[in-house]
């Protein structure tokens, strides 16, 4: 099976993640990594493709420090790699960057592709919306954000939570799925995998290779504009006492003072 | 006036006080009107008209259930094309958010997901978000005709003004693609009898120091009358179902009190529960990060600590 995982690659959650000048994710001054998120979507795949025949392919729209995110997942075990790499990308929201992303699953998968896995959400985004706009443009059934999945007889199961129950969900293949942080636990790359990986093909593609204009992506063309971002300010560090026998007792005092009781 | 829409969060036409928010938040774009889907409208009828719905779109149709995304998407985009809606609002939740981003790709309308607030800006429906694990606050303009939201919960405070809520049935045709996903099994989650997490003033919260123990952290709880939270790693390690967790793949509280027993402070945790008014750490480690948050903290053993405190409350209270 044919298997295409999007992944992102993202500002470092442990550095002080910041907006730029133009009001977009500062990605040039922040280090960057493979959205942790997505690792779980590699390790899905690899899994999925270790049981049976299938080849693994990771695809990634982003600017240059993206080949990182990419090399992180050839590392995993991911069989070749996609880099979607354009100036006019900068900017873009998640409806244009699902746009690219729909012509890069297209031309990686040499035309449907089978099996589209997808992280929960990407970690500094945090929207959880690309996988679902993917399948809209791809006119694939979605199947997401899911605990547990299993391929068989052309169809994708899995198990997908909520607050009030527990559900399972089924969809014919091509699927565009996502996982959560649930699902497995990704694989750290070995001493093979990372020096296999410098030798795993990776390309990069333009906008023009993959018959995107762009006009359609981009900060100018985006549906949406940030007008202004604030720091919150940071929180003042309160009262800490250390417990001597009436730890509890002097919190519930807090409390108390505080009224929250 | 244009329309603007808000989807109805319900159960079996019990109406939830987001939607309440929502129409209320819909009243400074246009003329609100609801999106009912599901066949109990009439039991939801004098709440939505009591908030300001002219209108209530109804869709009842079997292959439209609100449990997944891709028909709700379908039945949503069918109202739109009625309605040319200024605005289209969602409470946020995962099958809402997604099917929220199917409709934007659908009508070509941008979306802003996890609002905190919605206004009327110069050019176009204005918007607040955090950003970053909350360490920052963004406004957002939508630039197309239609705007899609999807809003958190306590966005604003409900504010009744009575309204029609004439019922306007809308006929939908689910296409095939868009019942290809189906749901095979449902396993209703049992309720624990405790404040939902969203929603409770106080949340009372363990983690790995628990060792596995959450005993003092539930009675603790629930002298408070606040819900259980969790950290993730006490979700790992089965302690406690994934549905408690706080954090960035869990929830986002942002109660009265909430209190941190256990945990360490991870950036992960804290984009879940650092907007909280007032923050409470028990914890062992002086070092732990937890401390840099709190209004205050207790150097020590949960395990004394709780249960200490707890009586002290309960003497309190009595
Ligand atoms: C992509 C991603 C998403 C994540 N999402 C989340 C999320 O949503 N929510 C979340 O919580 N985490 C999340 N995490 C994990 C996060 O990074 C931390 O690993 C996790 O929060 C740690 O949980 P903890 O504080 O309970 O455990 P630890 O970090 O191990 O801390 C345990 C603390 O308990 C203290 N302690 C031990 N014994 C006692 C005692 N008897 N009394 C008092 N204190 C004691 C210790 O001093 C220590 O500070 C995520 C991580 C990633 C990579
Ligand atoms: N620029 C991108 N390149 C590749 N995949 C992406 C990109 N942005 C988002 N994704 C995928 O979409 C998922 C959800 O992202 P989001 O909707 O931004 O939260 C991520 O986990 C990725 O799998």
């Amino acid at each position: 099976m044919n298997i295409v995982v999007c992944v992102k690659y993202v500002p470092d959650a442990q550095a002080d993640r910041t907006f730029s000048q133009d009001n977009t994710t500062d990605r040039t001054n922040v280090d960057g990594l493979l959205s942790e998120l997505d690792e779980y979507a590699v390790e899905e795949a690899l899994k999925l493709a270790e049981a049976g025949e299938g080849e693994v392919t990771v695809v990634t729209v982003g600017p240059d420090g993206a080949a990182e995110a990419i090399k992180k997942a050839l590392q995993m075990g991911a069989d070749k790699g996609v880099h979607v790499l354009d100036d006019a990308i900068h900017g873009s929201d998640a409806p244009a960057t699902s746009l690219v992303l729909a012509e890069a699953v297209k031309k990686a998968a040499g035309g449907s592709p089978e099996l589209v896995l997808m992280g929960l959400a990407s970690t500094d985004g945090t929207m959880s919306v690309v996988p679902a706009m993917l399948a809209e443009r791809l006119g694939l059934p979605q199947i997401t954000q899911l605990s547990s999945l299993e391929i068989a007889d052309g169809k994708v199961t899995g198990r997908r939570d909520s607050d009030a129950a527990s559900d399972t969900l089924e969809a014919p293949l091509p699927a565009v799925v996502s996982v959560t942080d649930q699902i497995n636990e990704p694989r750290y790359p070995s001493f093979k995998g990372i020096m296999a990986a410098k030798k795993k093909p990776v390309e990069t593609w333009s906008l023009a290779d993959l018959g995107v204009d762009a006009g359609q992506v981009g900060l100018e063309s985006a549906w949406t504009k940030v007008e202004s971002f604030t720091a919150r300010p940071p929180r003042e560090q309160g009262e800490i006492v250390t417990d001597e026998g009436d730890g509890g007792t002097k919190l519930a005092e807090f409390l108390a003072k505080a009224k929250l009781i | 006036m244009a329309e603007v829409l808000v989807l109805v969060d319900h159960t079996d036409g019990q109406v939830k006080k987001n939607t309440a928010e929502l129409l209320t938040l819909a009243r400074r774009l246009g003329e609100p009107s609801a999106v009912f889907v599901g066949k109990d409208v009439e039991a939801a009828r004098p709440r939505l008209a009591q908030f300001g719905a002219e209108k209530v779109y109804v869709i009842d149709n079997p292959d439209v259930t609100g449990a997944l995304a891709a028909p709700l998407a379908e039945a949503l985009a069918a109202v739109a094309e009625q309605a040319s809606p200024a605005a289209i609002l969602l409470p946020t939740s995962g099958v809402n958010k997604e099917a929220a981003a199917r409709l934007a790709v659908k009508t070509g309308s941008g979306l802003i997901t996890d609002a905190t607030n919605v206004e009327a800006g110069d050019s176009g429906v204005k918007t607040t978000q955090s950003a970053f694990a909350s360490n920052f606050t963004v406004t957002s303009t939508v630039t197309t005709p239609t705007a899609i939201v999807t809003v958190k919960a306590n966005a604003t405070a409900p504010q009744a003004a009575q309204a029609g809520a004439t019922a306007v049935p809308v006929e939908v045709t689910v296409s095939d693609a868009g019942k290809a996903t189906q749901v095979t099994a449902s396993e209703p989650k049992q309720k624990s009898g405790r404040p939902e997490l969203t929603e409770a003033q106080i949340v009372v919260s363990g983690g790995r120091g628990t060792g596995g123990d959450f005993s003092p952290v539930e009675a603790f709880a629930d002298t408070l009358g606040a819900a259980v939270g969790a950290s993730r790693a006490a979700v790992d390690a089965g302690w406690y179902p994934h549905s408690n967790q706080v954090g960035q793949t869990g929830k986002q509280v942002s109660p009265q009190l909430y209190v941190a027993a256990g945990i360490s402070g991870a950036i992960q945790h804290r984009a879940g529960m650092q907007t909280s008014k007032t923050i409470v750490a028990i914890n062992k480690d002086e070092e732990a990060p937890i401390f840099e948050l709190v209004d205050f903290g207790v150097v020590g053993d949960l395990f004394t600590v709780l249960p200490q405190a707890n009586d002290a409350v309960k003497a309190a209270k009595s």
